[in-house]
Order: structure tokens, then sequence, then C-alpha cells
């Protein structure tokens, strides 16, 4: 009986759980129930994604309302699969989270957080599971208003500009989004996307439904800092809690880039966007810029935690890039890297959550000599960062060979020579990090530790770093399911091949 | 406050109504204009009434912190529970035509239901909004 109820469950699961916790208010009981929701949503996930492998897509009719006129949840391979994506970060997050947090945050603040995470896990699952998309604007505000407290839960005053600059931003873009939704209703008079699929093309020339797919398309490139839209990231994932940026990096941006995926391949399915509306020229250009402009910042930046934020800046290019392709080839690459950046960057985020755990700070001079003090932490730090290069054996090489793919296949050879060019930015901020931790002395400081000692982070953090940068390895080395499922899914979106 | 008898008299015969007339747009939002956001916020106001003449820490002593945030959390799981039971009774999430033997009912009770839940968490976290805003610069005694 379960079993047919659960795209159901898949949100309805944490967002009850989130309001046990805050009448738990006990730090470790709100944990263990935070914990014991992820899991149970990761099973749930893996389910869907089974099922919707064995058998195609999943429909469930909420509150027992037919489609068109009720909100329908819809698991499809790309939804599934970013649901798993989602599901998996967030439930490696936790135990992490438990000791991290305890550091980080005030105590009688830990329950509240915990709360506040789980109900963003819900409209980060929302967002990929609906089929609506007024639905998915409602669980886009309930991901981004919980993601504005988990940011100003940051220990330092400035999480809460942080935080502000992130909701003003946020507000805007979801501001956009509900415009562009509401113009769509307008003249089709619907809001379910595959109905919408099927009546744009009629009035897809229409200035409305032009102005629509500028609205939307701005408004999501807000939320995935998409380039010149980035300027909330930065701020927000350096003040944020470790384990929250952990979190955001892997799942936030990424399911604001299945929503884009959505709307240009779904709902716009019928209409060819990228040739008629300029869109290929503005994504492809904004992506190339946003690969080498925040790769070159990011090279120059003494925050270890704000030089990742910059990166995913440049790796939310790569994606975008994908999406601009628009062949299934191109598709796969931006999908499949969806996943493969959410493995890396939750690694590397984890990694400087160990290091703050340990040090109190991520900046790049107190990092000398790190490679022997947390040789397991940086390591694993290693592994990500090789991972974001591109080595292959790594993830990192599996999208960009896509990707570069996509480029040679369509003959744009200039594309795949950037997407080369753009990698050896990474090369110079990884290798700066790897330089300090590994081949400097550790700085002598009165009365602190011997500097051979090792002081590594406790186990409950260090075994999900490693579980994800297993991933990161084992994916890189097969490939196969992961590439199966997005090309799968990036042939389902209907690109022409 | 204490020197306005006014003000005072006129919002002790203003609060009751203001929350009667809550009270009336919640149970009466599914056949007329109204519901549960309209109605939380409606009877909030009067806490807010009550706590900008009698004072901030008197209004506390009426409404807790603890009894807000035990509303903030009822009120969703009212509204999420609802939709649990009519999965348990077979139907879909938030059906709510399996609530009762006619399924007409039954839509009534759901309505009403997680509209009362909407009602609570609202209330709630507007007072909860209130409070933290009035309560800058002070100490709270329940945080």
């Amino acid at each position: 009986m379960i079993s047919g109820h659960l795209p159901a469950l898949q949100v309805v699961l944490p967002l009850m759980a989130a309001p046990l916790c805050l009448l738990l208010r006990h730090s470790t009981a709100t944990w263990g129930l935070a914990l014991a929701t992820t899991w149970g949503s990761l099973a749930i996930a893996i389910t869907l994604l089974l099922q919707v492998l064995s058998t195609g897509p999943v429909s469930y009719e909420m509150g027992g309302w037919a489609a068109p006129w009720g909100i329908e949840y819809r698991v499809d391979m790309v939804g599934a699969f970013v649901l798993v994506i989602v599901a998996a970060l967030g439930s490696l997050v936790m135990p992490f989270a438990r000791l991290s947090v305890a550091r980080e945050v005030a105590a009688d603040r830990v329950y509240l957080f915990y709360t506040m995470y789980l109900l963003c896990l819900t409209g980060l699952l929302g967002m990929a599971i609906t089929g609506d998309v007024f639905n998915l604007f409602v669980f886009l505000e309930i991901s981004s208003l919980s993601s504005y407290v988990l940011i100003g839960f940051g220990g330092d005053r400035r999480a809460l500009t942080a935080a502000f600059r992130y909701l003003v931003m946020g507000t805007i873009g979801a501001t956009f989004y509900i415009i562009g939704v509401g113009m769509m209703y307008m003249m089709t008079g619907t809001l379910n996307m595959a109905d919408l699929a099927t009546l744009l093309p009629a009035v897809a020339g229409t200035r409305t439904i032009q102005a629509a797919l500028a609205f939307l398309t701005v408004g999501l490139s807000l939320k995935l800092a998409l380039f010149p839209l980035h300027l909330w990231l930065p701020n927000a994932y350096t003040h944020a809690p470790s384990a929250v940026t952990a979190f955001l990096a892997g799942t936030a941006t990424k399911v604001a880039v299945y929503a884009l995926i959505r709307i240009y391949f779904t709902i716009f399915g019928g209409v060819d966007v990228f040739e008629t509306f300029f869109i290929r020229e503005v994504l492809m250009g904004l992506a190339l810029v946003a690969m080498f402009a925040a790769s070159a910042v990011a090279v120059f930046q003494t925050n270890i935690k704000r030089m990742l934020a910059y990166s995913s800046i440049a790796q939310i290019g790569y994606m975008v890039l994908g999406i601009g392709f628009a062949t299934v080839t191109g598709l796969t690459g931006g999908i499949v890297h969806l996943f493969n950046h959410a493995l890396m960057k939750g690694v590397l985020f984890m990694a400087m959550g160990c290091v703050f755990w340990k040090l109190g700070s991520v900046h790049i001079r107190d990092l000398a000599g790190l490679g022997r003090r947390m040789p397991v932490t940086m390591a694993a730090f290693l592994v990500g960062g090789l991972s974001l290069i591109g080595v292959p054996l790594t993830v990192g090489f599996i999208s960009k060979w896509m990707l570069i793919q996509a480029a040679l296949e369509k003959g744009w050879w200039p594309i795949a020579v950037l997407v080369l060019i753009s990698s050896l930015l990474a090369v110079i901020y990884i290798w700066r990090v790897v330089e300090v931790a590994y081949f400097r002395p550790v700085a002598a400081e009165p009365g602190a530790e011997s500097a051979s000692k090792i002081a590594e982070a406790p186990l409950s953090m260090l075994l999900p770093m490693w579980v994800l940068a297993g991933a990161c390895l084992y994916f890189g080395i097969d490939a196969t399911r992961t590439l199966e499922v997005a090309a799968a899914a990036a042939m389902l979106l209907g690109t022409t091949p | 406050m204490k020197s306005k008898p006014v003000l005072r008299v006129t919002s002790k015969l203003l609060i009751p109504a203001i929350m009667l007339f809550a009270l009336y747009v919640q149970f009466h939002g599914d056949f007329g204009p109204g519901g549960g956001f309209q109605a939380g916020v409606i009877f909030a106001s009067a806490f807010i009434l009550y706590a900008l003449i009698f004072d901030i820490d008197t209004a506390r002593k009426v409404v807790p912190a603890w009894m807000m945030r035990v509303g903030l959390a009822s009120g969703l799981l009212l509204y999420a529970g609802v939709g649990v039971v009519g999965l348990l009774l077979g139907g879909k999430y938030l059906d709510y035509s399996v609530l009762a033997d006619n399924p007409v009912i039954g839509q009534h009770l759901g309505i009403t239901l997680i509209e009362f839940g909407v009602g609570v968490t609202v209330a709630s976290a507007m007072i909860t909004i209130f409070y933290l805003f009035a309560g800058q610069g002070r100490q709270p005694e329940d945080s």
C-alpha cells in the first residue's frame, strides 16, 4: 500500500519531522530524528529511482484531484535522479553535522537548526518531484526561506548580512519566476507542466510568452547563481555553518538548474527556445564567462570556503553550458555534472568543515603543514580537488569528457578548448591549497602542539566525507550507471540527438 | 499606558470582538471569504493589541513563547496529519473524501481541519514575530 504513496511521502516525511524537531527541543534527540528522516528520504528516493528505471514515470494525484486541475507529482528519470542527489547529500551531511553544528551553532538553537534543515530538504525535494509550476514556486520559497535562516546560523555576524543579501536576491529571483508563471497561466490557463507543454506551442510566438520565458530564465538564474547574478553566493557559502555550506552547495543550486532544465525541455519542449529566442547565445556566453571569471577570482581568495564558493559559480557554468548545447550529449554532461559536482563540493566543504572544527579557521595561512597534521582530511580534500580539476579516474573527468564531446559533435571546437583551459585555472587554485598544506612547515605558534602530531577530526565527520570521496573515485572509474541514468534523462527531455 | 483609561477600556471591549471575528472568518471560510490565514492574522492582532496597551511582559504571561512554539508546530502537524489520515484510509494524500462516509461531509471536515491548522500556525507565527521585534533590546524571559 505504501509503495503507491512514495511520491507524497518523499515530501511529507521531512515536512512532518520538522515541527516535531521544534517540539522536541533536545539537541541530540532532534539530531537523531533528523538523521532518521533524511535516511528515510534517501530510501524513498532510491526506491522511486528504481521504480522509474523499471516501469517508467510515476505520477501521483495530490488530494485525489486529476492532473491538469489538481497538483500532480511526477517522478521521471530526471526528477528521480535529482531526488537521489538531494536526499543523498542531505543524509550524508547529517552524521557530519552533529559535531560540526554543536561547535558552530549556539547550543540553545541547535534544535532550530535541524528544524530548518528538514524544511530546506522538504523544499528541495518538493521542487524536484512536483509536476506543477506553481507548486514548484511554493517549494522554492520553502527551501529558500529556510536556507536564509540556515546561513544566518553562522557564528560570524557577517553571516547575517550574507543571509540578508541572499534573501533580497533570492526573493527577486522567486518573484521573477512567479511573474513568468503568471504570464504562462494567462496565456494557457494551466499550471500543470505536461499540460503547459501541449498548450504552449500554439501561443509561443506571443510577446507575453517571450516575456514569460525571459522572467523564468532570469529568476531561476538568480537562484542557481549564473554568472552576473551570483553575487549572493560567495558570502552566503563563506559565512554559513560548514554543514550548511556542504549541504547547500551540493543541492540548492542543483535543484535550480533542474528547474531551469524543466522549463526549457519539458514546458517549452514543443518550442525550439534555443534557436528562436537567443537563449543558447545568452546561456553559453554567460556560462563561459562564469567558468573563467569565477575561476580567476577563486585563484586570489585567501579564505578557502570563499575560494570554493567562487569555484562553485564556475562549475555552475559547466552545467549551464551543457544545457546550452541542447543535444543529448550536452545535456547528459550537464545532468551528470549535477551529480558529480554535488559529490565533489560535498567532499571539499566537509573537509573545510573538519579543518574549521579543528583550527577554527579556514584561512589559507592557517592551513600550513595541515597535510601532516590532518592527513585523512586533506587526502579527501585532494580527491575532491582533483575531481574539480577533472583528472581522469575522478568524476570531474566524466563530466568534462561529455561536455567536450558535445562541443566536438556540434563542431564547436573553440568551446572544447575553453573547457580545457578553464580546467587549468582549477589546477591553480587547488594547487595553492595543496602547496600550503603539504609543502609548508607547520606555523610555529607559541604553545602549539608539536608539529608532527596528528590531530584529526572525529570519525563521525571523517566517515561521511570519505563516503563522498569514495563516490568521487568510484563514479569516476565506473561511470556507466550515472551516465546511463543521465543519458536516459537527457533522451527523455526530447532533445534533438 | 496605565494613565490612558480610554485606550484600556476600548481595547478591552475590542479584543473579544476581534477574537470572535477571527473565529468567524476561520470557520466560515469554506462558505465565504476567509480562511485560516486571514483568521490567524486577525486572531494574532488581538494579542498584539493587548501587548501594545498592557505591555509586552503582561502579554508574555498570557501567551508564553513556549505556547507559541507548540502552536507553530501543531498547526503544521495537524495539516500534514490530516493528509496522512486520508492516506491511511485508502485515499491519496490530502484526499478528504475518505475522511467520512459521505464524500461531501469528508471534504468539509478535511478543509475545516487543515484551515484550522493553518490558522493556529499563522496566529502563532504572527505573535512570535511580534514578540521577537518588540523584545529587541530586552532580555527574553523565556527563550
